[in-house]
């Protein structure tokens, strides 16, 4: 092994990288484009069609008040309302999605009311259906109302004080830091997205770097030169690392300043207060988060690496590396689900525990010796990943195998 | 100086078992002179040369290249040695200078001294015009001038060619031809593997033929031409080969 010569190849392998469309797509464009379009093309989308459905006035169909006319002409009356006139066939209308809601009311509703009993009412809706939702949210408003009315109209008439039927007033606050509460909604988000994508922009320079070279006949042009296969896989693995840390770094700053953007928009900097929720990210958890990056980049780099150097072209590279991003992007998954807690057991599974430690960091909580050991493990990965990778590099039937 | 003793290489197939490449292969080629290895398709020139490369370790026997063992110092060996084949191409993303300079600062070049050897290289070979090119826009002449200084850089003694004319037109041939002829013309010592006769012909001092990985005759084209009872090599060589 020799620093020179790693750096010589090191140099060489990021001019020639950096003059690919293709390595500067995945390692620039991808990370830094990839926040901001998804944050402005979801926020944008959403907001039409939320729009636009709050505009609608949703078309209802009143089931029952036969002898009611009391309710009906209430519920005609509503602005925002549109009662279209009765058939059998509601439930039908409503999945066809040709009316948005209906209202099963008891013939004799107005009586009820007016005896002091409980009348029972049922909304007919498509669940998941937004404008299906807001039409029967008119109809849950407009029925709320009525109750409150006619309980203190109820409590008038007895001469009794309206707050009889409000014994108890429950309010939620959030006492928790902002960086708590964005982390418990950012935290699974903001290390998958960098996991995955410290992962993209390793792939595609790995196999330029590799099974490219068998492609294109320049292995055997490098391997008559004086240089080591260790010194040359080092400085072919420096290049790949480059990739996966730069991307990782730009994907954090975009993700960052994205949220930052996004926070201002709606709210505060770097809140978003008005929906109740607050999205901060510290720049010390930025660092950590990024710091426990590296010895995942450095896996990820030597392990792609490896595998693409074992490939005969770049179609099988390929055919190998798209399960490998299953297998990153399952764990990844599975950090950001509700109760999943990090834990001695879970801190020794590559990918894992990085994502779980990264979720923690993000909501302000540092568990150093969590930190350490999964810091320490991923070490100890990424090194034998590194070794096997170098391994290769000294077989010929892996290096000739064409 | 090149000389091989016994050198043999065994593949592993997993159909096929035991494959031998190179059997038992001895030979000497000293300086100032051409060593043709001449054979068919398939007869194992190009392992017999990767292994003089370094590029591949025998499994039996050894050599020594420019006084350097390739199984104890092969990066001696490699340090001392040029290699060109087909196989071996350029780095389609960097300049024809760029190419040069970073395999001159592979073996052992300062980058002053790199720029300073492609530089003169690049006037002898008439590249000057396109040194600032992408290998990947070159013609196959043009990129085969660039492989020849990329040869050359580090000025070895000795030079390793394996079919280094293969799939090239007439003219990048001759260019080729030409440079083998200068290299020993020059004192290096060169090794050049073809199954072209013409080309043997005009260049070798001693030619080797090949056939199933085994040396089965050697000697200067007079000396084979006398022992065979044949002018022409191709007539000699099918002779030797039994086919």
């Amino acid at each position: 092994m020799n620093l020179r010569n790693i750096r010589v190849v090191y140099r060489k392998e990021l001019m020639d990288s950096l003059r690919d469309r293709r390595t500067v797509i995945s390692m620039i464009v991808v990370p830094i484009f990839l926040m901001p379009v998804l944050t402005i093309f979801v926020g944008v989308l959403s907001a039409r069609l939320i729009g636009r459905a709050l505009l609608q006035v949703p078309s209802v169909m009143i089931i029952g008040a036969e002898n009611s006319p009391r309710i009906l002409a209430e519920l005609r009356g509503l602005p925002d309302v549109q009662v279209v006139p009765t058939t059998p066939d509601y439930a039908q209308q409503i999945v066809d999605r040709k009316i948005r809601a209906a209202v099963e009311i008891p013939s004799d509703f107005d009586a009820i009311i007016a005896r002091g009993e409980t009348a029972q009412v049922r909304i007919d809706m498509y669940q998941g259906e937004i404008n299906s939702g807001f039409g029967a949210d008119k109809l849950q408003k407009f029925f709320r109302d009525f109750r409150e009315r006619t309980i203190r109209e109820r409590l008038d008439a007895h001469h009794l004080p309206e707050n009889l039927a409000t014994p108890i007033v429950v309010e939620e606050t959030n006492v928790a830091p902002p960086e708590k509460v964005g982390g418990v909604v950012l935290g699974g988000l903001v290390p998958y997205f960098v996991i995955i994508l410290s992962l993209t922009g390793t792939m595609y320079p790995a196999m330029d770097l590799t099974v490219g070279e068998k492609e294109r006949g320049t292995i055997e042009t490098i391997l008559c030169s004086p240089i080591s296969r260790t010194s040359l896989v080092l400085g072919k693995f420096l290049m790949v690392l480059t990739a996966s840390l730069s991307t990782a770094a730009l994907a954090i700053a975009s993700m960052g300043l994205t949220l930052a953007a996004a926070g201002k928009m709606v709210g505060g900097i770097g809140q978003i207060s008005d929906l109740g929720l607050q999205f901060q990210i510290t720049p010390k958890a930025v660092i950590w988060v990024f710091v426990m990056v590296v010895p995942l980049a450095v896996l990820f780099s030597a392990a792609l690496l490896a595998i693409s150097l074992f490939a005969k072209s770049f179609k099988e590279a390929q055919s190998y590396l798209s399960p490998l991003t299953i297998l990153v992007v399952a764990p990844a998954i599975v950090s950001i689900l509700p109760g999943v807690e990090l834990n001695a057991r879970l801190s020794l599974i590559p990918i894992l525990n990085t994502s779980l430690v990264s979720k923690e960091i993000v909501s302000g909580t540092y568990h150093w010796n969590y930190v350490a050991l999964i810091f320490g493990s991923s070490c100890v990965y990424a090194a034998v990943a590194l070794w096997v990778a170098i391994r290769l590099f000294q077989r010929e039937d892996v290096l000739f195998r064409i | 100086m090149i000389v091989a003793e016994s050198l043999g290489k065994e593949f592993r197939d997993k159909k096929r078992g035991a494959i031998r490449a190179v059997e038992n292969l001895s030979f000497c080629c000293t300086p100032g002179q051409v060593y043709g290895l001449l054979g068919a398709n398939g007869a194992g020139k190009t392992t017999a040369l990767r292994m003089l490369a370094t590029i591949l370790a025998p499994t039996s026997g050894t050599a020594s290249v420019a006084g350097f063992d390739i199984r104890r110092e092969p990066e001696k060996a490699r340090q001392n040695s040029g290699f060109l084949s087909t196989a071996t191409a350029l780095y389609g993303r960097l300049t024809a200078l760029e190419m040069v300079e970073y395999f001159g600062c592979l073996y052992g070049l300062d980058r002053a001294t790199s720029r300073q050897r492609a530089l003169a290289l690049f006037e002898r070979l008439d590249i000057d015009s396109f040194r600032d090119r992408r290998c990947e826009d070159l013609s196959t002449g043009m990129k085969q001038r660039v492989s020849i200084a990329r040869t050359l850089v580090h000025d070895p003694p000795v030079m390793i060619f394996d079919e280094p004319t293969s799939g090239l037109d007439v003219i990048s041939a001759r260019t080729i031809v030409a440079f083998i002829r200068e290299c020993g013309e020059s004192g290096k010592t060169v090794i050049f593997s073809t199954h072209v006769m013409s080309e043997a012909e005009k260049l070798c001092h001693k030619i080797g033929i090949i056939h199933d990985g085994r040396l089965l005759a050697e000697g200067s084209l007079q000396e084979l031409r006398a022992r065979y009872g044949h002018d022409d090599l191709e007539e000699i060589f099918m002779r030797v080969v039994g086919t």
